[in-house]
Order: structure tokens, then C-alpha cells, then sequence
């Protein structure tokens, strides 16, 4: 035995050796860790996560990499498990060596992974949406999707010039639809508005009639705002038709895909969400400065997978160009340099909104970022 | 008030009639075997995204269905014949974990045949909601009830009348007997297990208008399916579908009028009161008739 694993050792010496040494090794690649839900409750986001990172990896790899240096992707599947999230970081940092990391899908993975980052000092970009995540600002951990807080603002911005003061909100009971919720009754206020009725359902529950039958009983209701993500809001939607009730009613950018449409039917018409201009990118005006940066991902992404694209896809998009553009300005992989440069990232046009960081903001969006729709014959709208 | 109530109770009643049909399923083949079939939520799973897919196709609903029911039933034989009959001398405690490893096994599979979205069917009759005493009902849900029903009545004819169902009866008495009487237990067997593949299929087809369906909507069903099966009484079939039925009822009468938080505790934490009163469950006492 020992003779075998000594011989094993030595082959893999030589193999080792005989990489170093090729040509190519001359221009070591750009190590990119990544760790993604691709399986498990979060995998409607984590899968078109990691086909939009292996895609562009490959593209950018065939029109000669980054500085003259290919890009290495090294992803793990987390599951949507925090615990398995933080293994993975752990071993990214410690075994792939990486030169930076992008993912964590969920808030809770995102967070679980965050001390490690930040004690190892490594550039890592997420693409979940909690204020939580940089707020208070952490080093080196920045992010791309929008927060649930902006999400709150642009819907109660709608409501105010709908003139509506008293609502009823129903959440779920996922990370997304709690830190949401909670957002939400923190800037209420601030839109004069007064949430009366606050309900909730569990994660895998499917009928919320009751909930919304107790909503509707409540005096001066004026609409109904959802926040949360996966079934919930589906069938929320269907249920809320089902009582007859013809309040506006609001969703969350967390089900801004064709999907929910597909799910809830000819119920969802009417209904109100922010989303990101990805969605809407063939109807956007042409002077709308995202819209060739969307438009060429959804082609892309559509034409190679056969599937819809999704504002989630876009998230793992923006995350991965902000850090080319960063690896770019640094003038190399280095850490540090390369943190600071995703600092300085300034007028990116990404799929999410145009992105201005800074030492006091590591996400760079604002609320205009998002775009009111509403669901109109089956499809999405922009609401003027 | 009472408008609100009578919501209350039909959300309760739509979902109950399905929890009914599966904990159903759990009784036959339990009678037959002993065994507690953990896949037994697979079987609405595979029923629901069957019809789905079959639907998207372009294929009609009624053929569409038809063939969803015997892609489970098949299924269903097919995991008798090949995971639970060779294994048929180990201890029931093997045969259950067997069930359970089968589970996981379809729904991985599933992952693989179909994909990890969630799906909607359409409603079989428009989804206008009809108003009854200031309450509203889905056009579906009634469906649902209606399909239970028949079902069930169905099942007790065949149970009471004809010569398959008394020999399933004779071998849920007394398997020993049964077998000595020329009874071919182990036909017995493979047919509970395409019956109650049949019915969780039906109860995922019913149900998949109105809660959506995706490759893992089995687990939580048929864990709500085995807590009817605990409530009503294990091995008895009017107590399935009585403990199906309080479930739900005890489901949507909690999210409304205590918490929506609680709702799972809420129906958990009765089953445990009745079990701590009656540990054979509601009609689960002395063996009488046991389907």
C-alpha cells in the first residue's frame, strides 16, 4: 500500500509539475470562487446564477481573459444550507486559494459566510438582497441586487400618488419575506402610511384565504402589499381573487419573473411590483441607458439555456462584471487593491440600475434602480 | 362573522379532503403490509407534475390526467415489486425505511425528469369563485370534495362487494388466514400499493389548480397525510378520512382566528392531545373493520 501511494504521489508531482510548466501556466489564471444555491428551496435563484457565471467566465476566457489572464471559476453548490455555505467559503479561501469570491444566493448564506471574509481579508461580491448584508458596511463584502428597503420605498412611493394611506401586508415566513416585512414597517412612516393588518403564512402552507379573509375584514384597508418570495405570493394572488377582493394589491421585486405570471394566472392581473429593468428590457424607451446592457444579456442568456431570463441571473451578471471591471483598474488580482477598486466602482450599468459605490455604500444603487410594473394582459408593464 | 367562519371552513374542508385521500392511501397499505409507506407523498407529487407536463404537451386534460394516475399507479406497483417484495422478510421497521429511501429517491428523480420550478395546472372549470353566505369557494375546491367522495365511495363498494376487495379485507384481518384460504397475499399487496398510488395522484391533480405543484411538494403532504392517519387511527379508513378532515379544518380554523404563524403547531398540537387520550387515535380502537 504505502509503495502505491508513493507512486500516486510522485505521479501527481509530475502532472503538477508538467501544468506549471506548460506554456499557459505562464499567465496564471484569476481564481474566482463562487458559492451558489443551485439545488434546494433557493434554487430558482442559485441556477440561473451559476449558468449566467459559468457562461460569461467562458465567454470572457475565449476573447483572452482578464489582463491577458483567463478566468478560473470554482463553484460550490450550498443548497440554500448556511452551515454547508460557510464550509465551502472556508474551503474556497484555504484549499482553491481564490482571488475573490462571488455568491452566496440567500441572505443566510451571504451572512453565514461573511465573518470568514472579512477575517481573510478576500474581495466578495453576494447577490442576495438584504439591507442586513451592508449595512453596517463591512470591509470587504459588497453586493448587487437591490435592497428590500428600496423595495419598500418605490412601492410606498407608488401608494402615496394612488393616495393610499392604511394597508394590510401579509408576509411569508422565509429570511427574504421577514427582513422585508420588517423594512417596511421601518420606512412606512415616512410615506405617511399606516400598516392596519399584518399577517403572515408559512413557508410551505397553500392556502392563505384566512389570512386574507381576516385582512379584508379590517376597517380602511386600501391595499395589500406582499412581501416575500418562492409559492407564497402565487397563491396569495389567487387566493386574494378568490375572495373577491379588488383592493390594489402589491408584490415584491422577490417574484419579479415570468414565473409568477405563469403561476397565478389570469388572478395576477393588476398586480403591482418593483423590479429591475431586465424584466421589461424590450419595452424600455431606447434612451434608457440599461437598456442595450439587458437586453444583450437576455439575448445571450436565452438563446444558450431556452429559458426565461430572471432578475436573478442579472444579479450574478453585475456581480461578476463589477469585479472584472475592479480585477481591470486594479491592474491585477491582488486583494487588496482589487477591494479597493470595487469601492471605486463608479457608473457601472449593470442589469440591476447603475452602480455608484463608495466607502459608505457597498451596493451603489438608488431607488430608481427599480421600475414600477403592473401585470397587463399577461405581461409586465411600466407603470408612469 | 359567520361569512368570515364559513371561509374559514371551506379552506379548511378543500385542503382536508386531500390530506383525507392521502392518509387514505396510508391505510390500505398499512392493512396490507404493516408498512407505513413514506412515498406515499411522492405519489401526489408524481400525479400533480405529471398531469402538469402531460398539459403542456398540448395533451387534453381528461387524457392527460388519465395517464398521470397510471404513470403513479405503475409506479407505485413498480416500488412494490422491486424495493418492498424482495425485502418482504426483513422487519417492518426496514420495510418503512425502505419507503423513505424511496421517497427521496423520486423526488430526486423528479428533479431530474422534470425540473425544480414550480408549476401551476389550470383549473378544470374556470376559476370564478363562487359566493355562498358571504364566503367564497373555488369552482376547483368543489372539485376536490366532490372527486374525495366519489372516491371514497367507490373504494367501500369495492370493499363490500366485490371478491378483490373482501380478499384485501381477509388479509388486512388476518394475513396468516388469508393466505390459507388461497388468498394470494402478495397480489394483495402489489394491488394496495397501485390503489393507493391512484389515490395520491388523484389528490395531486385535484389539488394542483389551487396549491401549485413542483417536485417536492410530497414531503410536507404526506407528512400532513400520516398526521391525519395518527388522528383518525391507524388502519382505519373512515378514520383517515375524519382525521384528514380535522386537520384541515383545524389548519384554517387556526391561521384564522389564533395566528397564521402557528398554523402547523396548531394542528400538530391537537393530534398530540388526542393521542395523549386516545394513543389508537380517534377510530382506531378495537379492531374492528380495518381498511
Amino acid at each position: 500500500m504505502p509503495k502505491t501511494t508513493f507512486r500516486l504521489a510522485l505521479a501527481a508531482l509530475g502532472i503538477g509539475a508538467a501544468l506549471a510548466w506548460s506554456p499557459a501556466g505562464a499567465q496564471q489564471p484569476i481564481t474566482i470562487g463562487a458559492f451558489l444555491s443551485v439545488t434546494g428551496p433557493a434554487a430558482f435563484l442559485g441556477d440561473p446564477e451559476q449558468k449566467t457565471l459559468e457562461m460569461y467566465v467562458d465567454e470572457i476566457n475565449k476573447k483572452g481573459g482578464v489582463l491577458g489572464r483567463p478566468l478560473k471559476l470554482v463553484s460550490y453548490d450550498d443548497a440554500g444550507d448556511a452551515e454547508k455555505a460557510r464550509t465551502f467559503a472556508k474551503r474556497l479561501i484555504e484549499q482553491d486559494k481564490v482571488d475573490l469570491i462571488l455568491g452566496g444566493t440567500t441572505t443566510g448564506t451571504t451572512m453565514a459566510v461573511v465573518p470568514l471574509v472579512e477575517s481573510a481579508g478576500v474581495p466578495f461580491v453576494s447577490m442576495a438582497g438584504a439591507v442586513v448584508i451592508i449595512e453596517p458596511v463591512k470591509k470587504w463584502v459588497f453586493k448587487t441586487p437591490h435592497t428590500d428597503r428600496m423595495a419598500c420605498e418605490r412601492i410606498f412611493s407608488d401608494m402615496r400618488e394612488r393616495k393610499i394611506t392604511k394597508i394590510g401586508m401579509i408576509s411569508g415566513a422565509g429570511g427574504f419575506d421577514k427582513s422585508m416585512r420588517q423594512e417596511c414597517l421601518n420606512v412606512a412612516k415616512q410615506y405617511s402610511i399606516e400598516i392596519v393588518a399584518d399577517e403572515s403564512y408559512g413557508a410551505q402552507d397553500n392556502d392563505m384565504t384566512a389570512q386574507l379573509a381576516k385582512i379584508r375584514n379590517v376597517a380602511g384597508v386600501q391595499a395589500v402589499v406582499n412581501p416575500g418570495f418562492g409559492q407564497g405570493p402565487a397563491i396569495v394572488t389567487k387566493n386574494f381573487r378568490q375572495l373577491g377582493m379588488t383592493m390594489p394589491l402589491y408584490q415584491s421585486h422577490g417574484v419579479a419573473s415570468k414565473q409568477f405570471i405563469e403561476l397565478a394566472g389570469a388572478a395576477a392581473e393588476g398586480v403591482r411590483l418593483p423590479a429591475a429593468a431586465l424584466l421589461v428590457a424590450e419595452v424600455l424607451p431606447d434612451s434608457d441607458k440599461q437598456k442595450p446592457v439587458v437586453l444583450g444579456y437576455k439575448k445571450a442568456y436565452e438563446a444558450r439555456f431556452k429559458s426565461e431570463v430572471s432578475t436573478f441571473g442579472g444579479h450574478a451578471y453585475d456581480a461578476l462584471f463589477i469585479a472584472v471591471d475592479a480585477i481591470k483598474r486594479a491592474g491585477g488580482a491582488d486583494k487588496a487593491k482589487v477591494r479597493d477598486a470595487i469601492e471605486a466602482t463608479k457608473g457601472y450599468i449593470g442589469t440591476g440600475g447603475v452602480v455608484n459605490m463608495s466607502a459608505k455604500d457597498h451596493m451603489g444603487l438608488d431607488a430608481s434602480a427599480f421600475r414600477m410594473l403592473e401585470v397587463k394582459n399577461g405581461s409586465w408593464s411600466i407603470v408612469k | 362573522m359567520l361569512s368570515q367562519a364559513v371561509q374559514f371552513l371551506f379552506s379548511g374542508l378543500t385542503l382536508g379532503a386531500i390530506y383525507a385521500l392521502v392518509a387514505l392511501g396510508f391505510t390500505l397499505i398499512f392493512n396490507a403490509s404493516h408498512v407505513i409507506n413514506f412515498a406515499q407523498g411522492e405519489f401526489v407529487m408524481i400525479g400533480g407534475m405529471t398531469t402538469v407536463f402531460l398539459v403542456g404537451f398540448g395533451l387534453p386534460m381528461p387524457m392527460a390526467i388519465a395517464l398521470a394516475v397510471a404513470a403513479a399507479t405503475g409506479i407505485g406497483m413498480a416500488l412494490e415489486k422491486l424495493a418492498v417484495e424482495p425485502a418482504r422478510q426483513a422487519s417492518i421497521t426496514t420495510l418503512i425505511i425502505i419507503t423513505i429511501g424511496a421517497s427521496i429517491f423520486l423526488r430526486g428523480l423528479a428533479q431530474l425528469v422534470w425540473d425544480k420550478k414550480l408549476h401551476a395546472l389550470p383549473p378544470f372549470t374556470g376559476d370564478a369563485p363562487i359566493g355562498i353566505l358571504g364566503a367564497t369557494i373555488l369552482p376547483q375546491s368543489l372539485w376536490a370534495m366532490g372527486v374525495g367522495v366519489l372516491l371514497l365511495l367507490a373504494l367501500r363498494w369495492f370493499f363490500a362487494r366485490t371478491l378483490l376487495g373482501q380478499a384485501m379485507l381477509a388479509t388486512a384481518n388476518n394475513r396468516m388466514a388469508a393466505q390459507l384460504v388461497g388468498i394470494n397475499v402478495r397480489r394483495i399487496l402489489l394491488l394496495s400499493f397501485a390503489l393507493s398510488a391512484a389515490l395520491g395522484a388523484a389528490a395531486g391533480i385535484l389539488i394542483a389548480p389551487i396549491t401549485l405543484t413542483a417536485y417536492d411538494v410530497g414531503t410536507n403532504i404526506g407528512l400532513k397525510g400520516f398526521a391525519a392517519v395518527m388522528l383518525g387511527g391507524l388502519g382505519s379508513s373512515a378514520g383517515a378520512v375524519l382525521g384528514g378532515l380535522l386537520l384541515g379544518i383545524a389548519e384554517a380554523f387556526g391561521a384564522g382566528y389564533v395566528s397564521s404563524a402557528y398554523k402547523d403547531a396548531f394542528a400538530f398540537v391537537i393530534i398530540m392531545l388526542v393521542l395523549l387520550w386516545m394513543p389508537r387515535g380517534l377510530l382506531g380502537g378495537a379492531a374492528a373493520e380495518r381498511v
